[in-house]
């Protein structure tokens, strides 16, 4: 029979029939944040940047693990811009106070600065944000209206107005500088949390969960959210670094921290003077600004890559 | 074994086959390894034969067939046997070769045709480039008769518009010209109809078929409904796990299936299913024997949980400035569902069963009319009324990869509702969950995996879990088992049966499928363009369909012209 010749039927043991649509158990359950976890572990920009970024941590909380030298009370003049010597490894500037000390003890209100500016800008857009995108409507309207108003202000110049009304200029610390910067960067925070909203928030998720009971809100809280928290997390990383230089520059032009208050970005704005004869005083603190920012943009681009829903589809 | 064994003695045909593969196996390098996705795949196409390739997914069928075409994605690559095309080894053929086969000798019509189309390029600029390409005559008139060829009317007009304006099944037409427009010598198809309603899928496959044999273009269909295969191919090779398991002309694997996967596959692709059913009752088997467990116990109290009268849903259309139109999704329909039954509303996509189950669902409200739930008519529910009510109603949705959150591990997932309606103590919250997941025959260790790490079969049976937490009456499945393959759906289409027996559970059941239909419901509303236009009982509805439009979409189930005998397995 010639339709016998042409029936071919693979041997049976080769391709073991195996239950339909059998359960793999062989594998540990992997979250999201652990599969992101397993996939930074292995990258070496994220170890060199929480490296850093732990370093710089211990250095602001504990400057004095790192220098035994005050940084401001033994200034002699007589060491103006003076060479480095045994116990002062980095020289000294203008006033005669130790650059190394300085730089050290600067982190804490670079690091400072960065991290409370974060959180504000994270509460606020956020909220803001994740309501306009689940909410919509003439909400959503008001918000991205207001928003805009911020986007179209030239974050300096608004800064330099801001930090000029009388009640920021009498009382100047690291709390105006983190409003400052938390009253014109929440927008780009905002906007993301919109648009990550938005896309959730039709997601069959969210029906489901609307639809056993749970209340529109809950399901903002519960599902929407925690769905859309990715690109939220990775701007925030972004975002510090950026705030950290942000509060360099705001100190630099005199409006930002104090004085009296140690930060790289009053003591590169020192320096100035004396760039020509010891450019190692201004070169130290911009070495370490440009660290801290490194790390922090380095440590966000690889966490976007871990979180991209991309790389994690079956 | 090799293809020599299925290959025509060529004393008796003398003609060359058009494409042979040989043993061929394809490795992807991944972040985990190499993974052999095809092991052990061989096919012989003669010219003007149509083959078929049926499995499940990641069988390796689609992979096989882009390793014919050259276009394996960048990790993978063909680590053994060959394809052979006229006689030519193409498997390690330079990327320059395969650019002059691809659309003069292969050509290829993808599986989704909303995707595959450029959306910023008109229709007939995209037929160009393919002529173009191929050095063939490329002026309006010749865009304009490739179009019409595919059976798309008025093509000069049509090759002026935008993706955008054409509905999915003239894009899989114009797809289906770009594919043929230069009269390749083999077309590959990947589940053509996939994406489309059955009644579209119909008249293209036909189309397809009248098409090719014109041009004698031998066609490799790709599918994973047996049914489909064995109707509209010569031939049938069955793939499973990157092997071909069973390969031979369609009626004969069909009535002799010897492999247990392809047996599998005959005793349950609900197509091929459905069409037994009919079958044996036009030869007078008592139908009950073949069905699922769902015919209602006739001892049982049956009332009606679900009235649903003169349901009415209307949108407003947008016309341009403060202008606009009322569109109804839903006109005028009633129907009753019996506690305890299934009833299934058939209709195409765009038909308004899907805002009929929203409305149920109590997630729309109705522009008019009444749902009434249990003698207490919805509309006036309100706070915790309607909270009360979700518990009693819940759903089971399409998309198994949408509906669970990524962010909850089945155990959150499955108690979710429980928490919700503060029902128990943790600790008894815990063994309900793992109830549940005996009921859905899911081992209780997954309780702490996360959605991402199951299958779409077992998402779809974790969704089952959840909706029926809060013992629910009345669950509604919007398409549940449509996303699925084959087996996967019967199985899941079993485990509802089962549950309905044991649990006494009343399923509104929205589908475009009858096949999927005749194997679970009791009634039948067949619904078309917002209008119920047939209701009745599954075995009336099958057997003496009153409307045109019922008769359409019967005869569109795959299969349907085979003849089977009724207990093929």
């Amino acid at each position: 029979m010639t339709s016998n010749s042409e029936h071919f039927v693979a041997p049976v043991d080769e391709t073991p029939l195996q239950a339909t649509d059998s359960v793999k158990t062989d594998q540990a359950p992997v979250s999201l944040w652990a599969d992101a976890w397993r996939k930074l572990r292995r990258r070496p920009m994220f170890i060199v940047s929480a490296f850093l970024i732990l370093l710089l941590t211990t250095i602001a909380l504990f400057p004095g693990l790192f220098t035994s030298v005050a940084p401001n009370n033994d200034c002699q003049l007589a060491n103006s811009e003076g060479a480095p010597t045994a116990g002062h490894p980095l020289g000294f500037t203008l006033q005669g106070c130790d650059v190394y000390s300085r730089v050290i003890h600067g982190t804490q209100a670079s690091l400072s600065v960065g991290v409370l500016s974060v959180i504000c800008v994270v509460i606020i857009g956020v909220t803001f944000g994740a309501l306009a995108g689940y909410y919509g409507g003439w909400l959503d309207a008001v918000l991205a209206r207001v928003g805009d108003i911020f986007f179209a202000l030239p974050i300096i110049l608004g800064a330099l107005v801001v930090t000029q009304l009388p009640f920021f200029r009498e009382n100047r610390g690291v709390w105006t500088v983190v409003i400052t910067i938390s009253l014109l960067a929440w927008p780009q925070m905002a906007r993301i949390t919109r648009g990550a909203v938005i896309e959730v928030r039709n997601s069959d998720f969210v029906t489901a969960a609307r639809s056993l009971g749970v209340s529109k809100f809950g399901a903002l809280l519960k599902h929407a959210l925690p769905n859309a928290l990715a690109p939220i997390i990775v701007l925030a990383t972004l975002e510090l670094g950026v705030f950290i230089v942000l509060e360099a520059t705001l100190s630099f032009l005199g409006v930002g921290l104090p004085t009296s208050v140690m930060s790289w970005g009053n003591d590169i704005s020192a320096a100035n003077a004396s760039i020509r004869t010891t450019p190692g005083i201004l070169l130290y603190p911009a070495a370490a600004l440009s660290i801290t920012v490194l790390s922090f943009i380095m440590l966000g681009d690889a966490v976007r890559d871990a979180l991209d829903p991309k790389s994690r589809q079956r | 074994m090799t293809s020599a064994d299925i290959r025509i003695d060529e004393a008796t045909a003398p003609v060359k086959p058009i494409l042979e593969i040989r043993d061929l196996a394809i490795t992807f390098k991944t972040g985990s390894g190499e993974v052999k996705a095809v092991k052990n795949a061989h096919l012989t196409i003669m010219p003007g034969e149509t083959v078929a390739i049926v499995g499940e997914s990641g069988s390796g069928k689609s992979t096989t067939a882009l390793a014919a075409i050259g276009l394996l994605p960048n990790n993978g690559r063909v680590s053994g046997g060959q394809i052979l095309l006229d006689g030519e080894d193409i498997s390690h053929a330079p990327e320059k070769r395969m650019i002059e086969l691809r659309g003069s000798h292969i050509g290829m019509v993808p599986q989704d045709p909303m995707s595959n189309l450029n959306p910023v390029w008109k229709i007939g600029y995209q037929v160009r480039e393919t002529l173009k390409a191929n050095g063939r005559p490329d002026g309006p008139k010749d865009v304009a008769r490739v179009l019409a060829e595919a059976g798309l009317p008025d093509a000069e007009r049509r090759a002026k518009q935008y993706p955008h304006e054409f509905s999915g099944g003239m894009r899989q037409r114009a797809l289906i010209a770009i594919g043929l427009s230069c009269q390749p010598k083999l077309l590959i198809a990947d589940e053509p109809t996939s994406a489309l309603d059955v009644t579209v899928q119909r008249r293209i496959l036909d189309h397809l078929d009248t098409m090719t044999t014109e041009l004698g273009t031998s066609v490799l269909l790709i599918t994973h409904d047996l049914g489909l295969a064995a109707e509209r191919a010569d031939k049938v090779v069955v793939m499973y796990q990157g092997n071909v398991v069973e390969a031979g002309p369609s009626l004969e694997l069909l009535r002799n299936p010897q492999h247990p996967y392809t047996r599998r596959l005959v005793e349950s692709a609900p197509s091929l299913a459905s069409r037994r059913i009919q079958v044996a009752k036009e030869q007078g088997v008592a139908s009950g024997d073949l069905l699922a467990p769902v015919a209602a116990d006739e001892s049982r109290v049956q009332d009606d949980v679900l009235q649903i009268k003169n349901l009415r849903k209307v949108y407003k259309l947008r016309q341009g400035l403060g202008k606009s139109s009322d569109f109804a999704a839903v006109d005028d329909v009633s129907f009753n569902v019996k506690r305890g039954t299934t009833t299934a509303i058939v209709g195409e996509s765009g038909s308004g069963k899907s805002t009929v189950a929203k409305m149920v669902l109590q997630l729309e409200k109705p522009t008019e009319g009444q749902i009434i739930f249990d003698d207490v008519d919805t509309a006036g529910l309100k706070g915790k009324e309607l909270f009360k009510f979700r518990r009693r109603v819940q759903p089971i949705f399409q998309d198994p990869y949408g509906s669970l959150d990524p962010m909850y591990n089945i155990f959150r997932t499955i108690e979710e509702p429980l928490r919700v309606h503060k029902i128990g103590s943790a600790a008894s919250r815990e063994k309900k969950v793992r109830e549940l997941l005996d009921q859905v025959a899911l081992p209780q260790s997954m309780m702490q995996r996360y959605p991402n790490e199951l299958s779409g079969g077992q998402r779809q049976r974790i969704a089952i879990a959840r909706a029926l937490a809060l013992d629910p009456e009345v669950i509604i499945c919007d398409e549940a088992v449509s996303a699925l393959d084959v087996l996967v759906q019967a199985q899941v289409l079993n485990l509802l049966a089962d549950l309905q027996d044991n649990l006494g559970l009343t399923y509104l059941f929205i589908t475009h499928d009858l096949a999927v239909v005749r194997q679970i419901a009791d009634h039948v509303c067949v619904m078309e363009k917002g209008k119920l236009v047939e209701t009745g009982s599954t075995d009336d509805v099958f057997d003496n369909p009153r409307e045109a439009y019922t008769q359409a979409l019967l005869d569109a189930i795959p299969g349907g012209s085979l003849l089977l005998p009724p207990a093929v397995a």
